[in-house]
């Protein structure tokens, strides 16, 4: 039997039905069309489904939907200004090629939203242990470090 | 989609209590971390789920008037490591919390739930041990009391009957008051692997920090659940406190149990328990402002 859930999805109120079975990963996917949320491992090893619920980075594949009953949920959908332009966090990945096949980076983009929104600086063995909760199996990391580096500094007007 | 026959969103602990009697074959679901994965695994398939998740009464960490610290079972791991009263009274409880799984983990899972499952590798198990930890379980025929020692009865196995639920971790201000500690954690990875060993020992030093005089030493994956250290604590107790890092890993070794499996053999965690307790011990004097030679 379906459920209805109330939530704020990128900043706008939702109704959604859902089968109190799923995950939210499988609900933003699967009845919101936002397909930035990946599905890698399914058990919340691998990052690439990150979203963030009322500000904190979970990984949504271990996140039972019904939880997300009037919460708020930004994904990398949400990121985009009013014409579709990259946020400064994408834009800083797209500078320092911090991505290669993709499927890890909504996730990474995701936890960097966290990251850049304490509104604090890191060095970078701090930033290596706060995307150590993602996979990448392309870019060996350095990259993505240096994005992550890149989007911290210029939020903080370095 | 989750193998769930039914989920209860419960509003309070006691709706919660109320409806685990109603269903004596319930799974209490807390952060998900564990329990979502074992449905995956097949392991919980087809359960009924109550769901403890988000329970306000149940979260948070507080320092009461007497000075004992109360925390909330659903209190996740990041909220642990972040809460004033843990990083001021017992900071090596926070640092322990700061190793489990990685960082979004951390904002799920809960340190209850850390508990409850009875697993020899939670993190932040070993430390809540040497803290010696009260655990107050509320259910239908009302609320009682059960030491960490009295905790553990098996793999998986915890002193929670059915319907009761944990619903406070209690640290006395006795267990925690002047001591200072230390958790080692030792895994093939820094983030996302699960302990092939961890080890918890918190110190008192003396007046003029020279002596150990007392130690507290608890291990997980040890054995078949966390588990003090008696021999180990008596024989380092009042020694000066090299001489208590250069002791207490051979006299560890008597304490423990641990067996072969796919990550180390026994031989090898024998070899971590008696190498690590040291350094654990040894970081423990230095935090608590003793000087060390070794």
């Amino acid at each position: 039997m379906l459920e209805i859930l109330r939530c704020t999805v990128n900043g706008r109120p939702v109704e959604v039905a859902y089968d109190p079975r799923e995950s939210l990963a499988d609900t933003l996917r699967q009845r919101l069309g936002l397909t930035s949320v990946k599905k890698g491992c399914d058990v919340g090893e691998c990052g690439a489904c990150t979203v963030l619920v009322d500000g904190k980075a979970i990984t949504s594949c271990i996140y039972l939907t019904a939880w997300a009953e009037g919460k708020s949920i930004l994904t990398v959908e949400g990121l985009q200004g009013e014409n579709g332009e990259l946020s400064p966090i994408q834009k800083a990945f797209v500078e320092e090629a911090a991505v290669q096949c993709g499927f890890c980076t909504p996730g990474i983009i995701m936890s960097a939203v966290e990251i850049v929104g304490t509104g604090r600086t890191y060095t970078r063995d701090e930033l290596r242990k706060l995307i150590s909760g993602h996979l990448c199996r392309c870019t060996g990391y350095e990259n993505i470090l240096n994005a992550l580096e890149r989007a911290v500094n210029e939020a903080n007007g370095k | 989609m989750y193998d769930i026959a039914s989920l209860y969103s419960a509003s309070c602990a006691e709706d919660a209590i109320s409806e685990l009697a109603r269903d004596p074959e319930a799974v209490v679901i807390a952060g998900g971390t564990d329990v979502l994965i074992k449905i995956r695994a097949g392991e919980l398939a087809g359960c009924r789920l109550v769901s403890i998740h988000g329970i306000r009464e149940l979260e948070g960490v507080t320092c009461r008037e007497n000075g004992d610290l109360h925390i909330g079972p659903l209190t996740t791991f990041r909220g642990i490591t972040q809460s004033e009263v843990i990083r001021r009274c017992v900071p090596c409880l926070g640092e322990a919390a700061d190793q489990a799984g990685g960082p979004q983990l951390r904002a799920m899972g809960t340190i209850g739930g850390n508990v409850c499952n009875g697993v020899t590798s939670a993190d932040s198990a070993s430390t809540l041990m040497a803290l010696d930890a009260i655990f107050r379980v509320r259910g239908p025929d009302g609320q009682r009391d059960i030491p960490i020692s009295e905790w553990y009865r098996g793999v998986g196995k915890v002193a929670l009957r059915h319907a009761e639920l944990l619903t406070c971790i209690i640290i006395p201000r006795r267990h925690y008051e002047g001591f200072s500690g230390h958790y080692i954690k030792y895994a093939q990875r820094s983030a996302m692997d699960i302990a092939t060993l961890g080890v918890s020992c918190l110190v008192k030093l003396s007046g003029d920090k020279a002596r150990a005089e007392q130690v507290r030493l608890a291990f997980g994956v040890a054995g078949p659940v966390p588990m003090r250290a008696l021999t180990a604590e008596a024989g380092a107790a009042g020694l000066p406190v090299d001489e208590a890092i250069e002791k207490i890993g051979a006299l560890a070794l008597a304490d423990v149990n641990p067996r072969t499996s796919w990550r180390a053999s026994r031989e090898f965690r024998m070899q971590l328990i008696k190498e690590l307790s040291g350094r654990a011990l040894r970081q423990a004097v230095i935090n608590g402002g003793g000087a060390v030679k070794c």
